[in-house]
């Protein structure tokens, strides 16, 4: 079974390759990797230990760490809602953090994550913009380009929008 | 010594949020009921969701009830001031 320290080791990697940062409050980020790891051994995935999953593995689809509204929320509050992932003015601040709001839509809690061709995007009906990065060609479809490529680690300003002909 | 009304506490077992509130209000003397809905199953847990979803619609962890007051997340100044701390 693997333990804690070689699932934070796995994720450490991805992160480090990709730019992003842990929290650095010791005791809190213990707190959330166990967290997670309690939810990868009961569920089989290692959903966000502050969302309540369904344990269908469909259904909670979006809420597996990293979760799909990480980016946008460390982008808008300067931490992912649990606080794993957090950007460089998160920790430089010397006030206490706010609460991050939800940005799950509440309907997901209900009826779960919808299925591919109900999204938005990759074959579902209305389309996300897809952006490319100019260095590497890398491609993805989302709401916004991302921070840094995690292929090239080109910056956000070298992705331009993909016109799909 | 006045009586202070019991808050109660909707939470994750997982969660370093209410891990840090159920901290938080131990500090300060607070006796409090709380309910992981994460170790729920089945009809259970979908009651208490149901329930949860009526003051806290994202189903945002932890969830307080102090009172009249529904305070959603940790926020310290607003867990204080409902108490009187």
């Amino acid at each position: 079974m693997i333990t804690v320290e070689e699932m934070f080791s796995g994720m450490k990697k991805i992160a480090d390759e990709e730019g992003y940062k842990f929290n650095p409050n010791k005791d809190e980020l213990d707190d959330i990797l166990q967290g997670l790891w309690d939810n990868e051994h009961r569920y089989g995935y290692p959903s966000c230990p502050c969302r309540i999953a369904s344990g269908v593995l469909a259904d909670d689809m979006d809420i597996i760490c990293p979760c799909n509204y990480r980016d946008a929320d460390i982008a808008e509050y300067g931490s992912c809602l649990c606080t794993l992932y957090v950007n460089d003015e998160w920790i430089a601040a010397r006030k206490p953090h706010g609460v991050v709001p939800e940005r799950r839509p509440q309907e997901y809690y209900v009826k779960g994550y919808p299925g591919i061709k109900e999204q938005k995007g990759a074959g579902g009906g209305e389309m996300v913009e897809v952006y490319r990065c100019q260095v590497c060609g890398y491609l993805c479809a989302r709401e916004e380009a991302p921070d840094l490529c995690p292929i090239c680690r080109a910056k956000k300003e070298r992705f331009e929008k993909f016109e799909m002909k | 010594m006045k009586k202070r009304i019991k808050p109660k506490l909707y939470t994750l077992s997982t969660c370093v949020h209410c891990r840090a509130t159920k901290r938080f209000l131990k500090e300060n003397g607070i006796e409090y009921d709380y309910v992981d809905v994460d170790k729920l199953n089945g009809k259970e847990k979908e009651d208490i969701l149901s329930e949860m979803m009526k003051i806290s619609p994202d189903l945002r962890f932890p969830t307080i009830i102090i009172g009249d007051n529904v305070i959603i997340g940790f926020h310290e100044d607003k867990i204080r001031e409902a108490l009187g701390l």
